[in-house]
C-alpha cells in the first residue's frame, strides 16, 4: 500500500515536472536585494527566484480559460469580481470581434480573473516587486534605472496611444529575456492595493498619502524615475473589479513548487 | 401479532419519509420564487407572492439570486459568499464567510500589534456598538479580520478581544491566508503595506454588509462622525 502511494506520489511528481517543463514561455528571474521606488522601512526589498512569462497573458490563451472555466465568461462573471466592462470588447462568451487579434494581449479584466486564472496554470500574479525588479531591466542592463534613455524609452510609450492593440512580443527583450513589461499595455499584481496613494484614501492612510504633493514624496526612493511614479499612481487608484482597456497581465510562478 | 406491529412500523416509516420529501419539494418550490421590497424597508423579509411593500407601497421585486442560480442558495452576485477562502475565528474554529450569512455584519481590517490607528478602529467600532440598542444587537454581528495573519492567530486575536472587553457573542475575529486576506481587501477596497515586519499601512474603512452579504454601506476615516453607519445599521437590524 505504502509502496503504491508512494508509486503514485512520484507520477504525480514527474507529470507535474513535464506540465512544469512545457511552460516553455517562462524564464527564470534570479532574486536579489533592490530599491524600488516604494519600499519598507528599510527601503531595501528582498525579492526570491522565481520564473516569470515572458509575454503578457493574449486573448487567444484567455479564451482558452474561458472555455474552460465558463464562470469567467463576460455573461456569468458576478458583478462582486468584475465591473461591467468585464471583457467589453468581446462579441459573445466566448468570440472577441472580427477585426480583434487574438496574439493581442487580454485586456478589460479584473484583477479577480487575472488571479483567477493565473492560480489555474498553478502560477500566480507577481508582486509590485517582483514585477518592478524585471521591469527595471532594458536590453542590455538588469538595472538600467540610471541610464536616461530608459526612463525617456518608457516615457515615450506612455505618450503613444492605442498600444493594447499590438501584439505580444513586438518589443524588445529585455534582459532577462521577457517582453512587454513596457510598450503594450499595463499589468495586474497579486498586491496592487498596497498602493496607498489613491484620492480617496488620501485622508485616511497614514503614509505616502499624496503621491504628487512634494511632502509625502519624500517616501519615494528616486524623485527621478517618473515612469515609476506613474505605475504606482494607476496602482494606487485600481480596484479589483475594475477592467480597463490598456490593463492586461502575466502570471509568474515560485521555484519551490517544483521540486 | 409481532409481523403486524413491523408490518406497521415500517408502514408509519415509510409514510414519515415521504411526508418528509414531500415537504422538501414544497420547500424548494417555494424557494424558486422570492418577492422583496427594493428598498428592503422591512429588512431581509420575503414574500413568496407578487405585491406591494406594506411600508414604502413599491412593487416587490423578485430576487435575482433565487430564481437564477439555485446551486448558490439565493446568495446575490454582489455578495461576499460568494468567496470561498477559508478563515480560522479567535476560537480557533474553521469557517467560511458564508458561516456568517443571516446576520447583518459590521467589518473592519486591523492588525493586533498596531499601536496608531488600529486602537482608534477598534474604538470605533465599540462606539458603534455602544450605540446600537440591545434588540438589534441580535441580529447583529462585529466582525475584525487581521491584516497579519502571520502574527495574528486564534490565540492572539483571543487575547486582544479580552484584552478590549470584545469577547461578547456578536464579536467576531477572523485569521485568512495571505492570499485569502488580499482577496478579501479588494473587495472592501482596504488598501494595505506591510512596512516592517511588525507594522502595516492601511486605510481605515468600517464597512457595513446586509444579512445577504452585500456591501450597503462604508465609513472611511479614523474617528469620523458614524451617524450614517449607524442608521445604515439600524436600518439592516429592523
Amino acid at each position: 500500500m505504502k509502496t503504491k502511494v508512494f508509486s503514485l506520489l512520484l507520477l504525480c511528481l514527474m507529470v507535474q515536472s513535464l506540465m512544469i517543463g512545457q511552460t516553455k514561455d517562462m524564464v527564470l528571474i534570479e532574486g536579489s536585494r533592490y530599491i524600488p521606488l516604494y519600499g519598507r522601512d528599510s527601503t531595501v526589498v528582498e525579492v526570491n527566484d522565481f520564473k516569470m512569462d515572458i509575454y503578457p497573458v493574449t486573448t487567444a490563451e484567455y479564451i482558452e480559460f474561458v472555455e474552460k472555466y465558463p464562470k469567467w465568461s463576460k455573461s456569468k462573471v458576478i458583478s462582486l469580481f468584475a465591473d461591467e466592462s468585464y471583457l467589453v470588447n468581446w462579441k459573445t462568451d466566448l468570440k472577441v470581434k472580427d477585426s480583434m487579434s487574438t496574439k493581442r494581449p487580454i485586456t478589460y479584466v479584473s484583477w479577480f480573473a487575472a488571479k483567477a486564472y493565473c492560480e489555474c496554470q498553478n502560477k500566480r500574479l507577481p508582486t509590485v516587486d517582483e514585477w518592478e525588479y524585471v521591469a527595471m531591466a532594458d536590453e542590455t542592463t538588469k538595472d538600467a534605472r540610471v541610464k536616461p534613455e530608459y526612463n525617456q524609452q518608457i516615457l515615450a510609450w506612455y505618450e503613444a496611444p492605442r498600444t493594447e492593440e499590438n501584439s505580444i512580443g513586438k518589443t524588445k527583450k529585455n534582459a532577462w529575456g521577457v517582453y512587454d513589461l513596457h510598450g503594450l499595455v499595463w499589468e495586474w499584481t497579486l498586491d496592487f492595493n498596497s498602493v496607498l496613494i489613491t484620492g480617496e484614501s488620501r485622508k485616511d492612510v497614514d503614509k505616502d498619502s499624496n503621491l504628487f504633493c512634494g511632502s509625502a514624496a519624500v517616501n519615494a526612493t528616486d524623485l527621478m524615475n517618473y515612469a515609476a511614479f506613474m505605475r504606482y499612481a494607476i496602482r494606487g487608484s485600481l480596484k479589483a473589479r475594475y477592467s480597463m482597456k490598456n490593463l492586461g497581465f502575466r502570471c509568474v510562478q515560485d521555484i519551490k513548487e517544483q521540486q | 401479532m409481532k409481523n403486524l406491529k413491523i408490518i406497521l412500523s415500517t408502514f408509519v416509516l415509510i409514510l414519515s419519509i415521504t411526508a418528509c420529501n414531500s415537504d422538501k419539494t414544497k420547500n424548494t418550490a417555494a424557494d424558486l420564487a422570492v418577492f422583496q421590497c427594493p428598498m428592503q424597508c422591512e429588512g431581509d423579509k420575503t414574500y413568496d407572492k407578487e405585491g406591494s411593500c406594506p411600508v414604502c407601497k413599491m412593487d416587490l421585486k423578485l430576487l435575482e439570486a433565487s430564481s437564477k442560480d439555485m446551486d448558490t442558495d439565493e446568495i446575490s452576485e454582489a455578495s461576499i459568499f460568494n468567496l470561498t477562502s477559508k478563515w480560522h475565528n479567535e476560537e480557533d474554529e474553521e469557517i467560511q464567510l458564508t458561516d456568517l450569512k443571516g446576520k447583518t455584519m459590521v467589518m473592519v481590517m486591523i492588525y493586533t500589534s498596531c499601536k496608531a490607528a488600529c486602537p482608534r478602529l477598534v474604538a470605533d467600532m465599540r462606539n458603534i456598538e455602544a450605540q446600537i440598542p440591545d434588540e438589534n444587537i441580535k441580529n447583529l454581528e462585529f466582525v475584525l479580520i487581521s491584516i497579519d495573519p502571520e502574527t495574528d492567530n486564534p490565540e492572539r486575536l483571543k487575547a486582544f478581544a479580552l484584552e478590549n472587553g470584545m469577547d461578547d457573542e456578536q464579536w467576531t475575529f477572523l485569521q485568512g491566508t495571505e492570499s485569502g486576506v488580499r482577496e478579501f481587501a479588494n473587495v472592501l477596497s482596504v488598501k494595505y503595506k506591510e512596512i516592517s515586519p511588525i507594522d502595516f499601512s492601511h486605510s481605515n474603512i468600517i464597512s457595513v454588509f446586509n444579512s445577504g452579504g452585500e456591501l450597503i454601506h462604508q465609513q472611511e476615516g479614523l474617528g469620523v462622525d458614524n451617524k450614517e453607519t449607524i442608521e445604515a445599521i439600524l436600518q439592516l437590524t429592523q
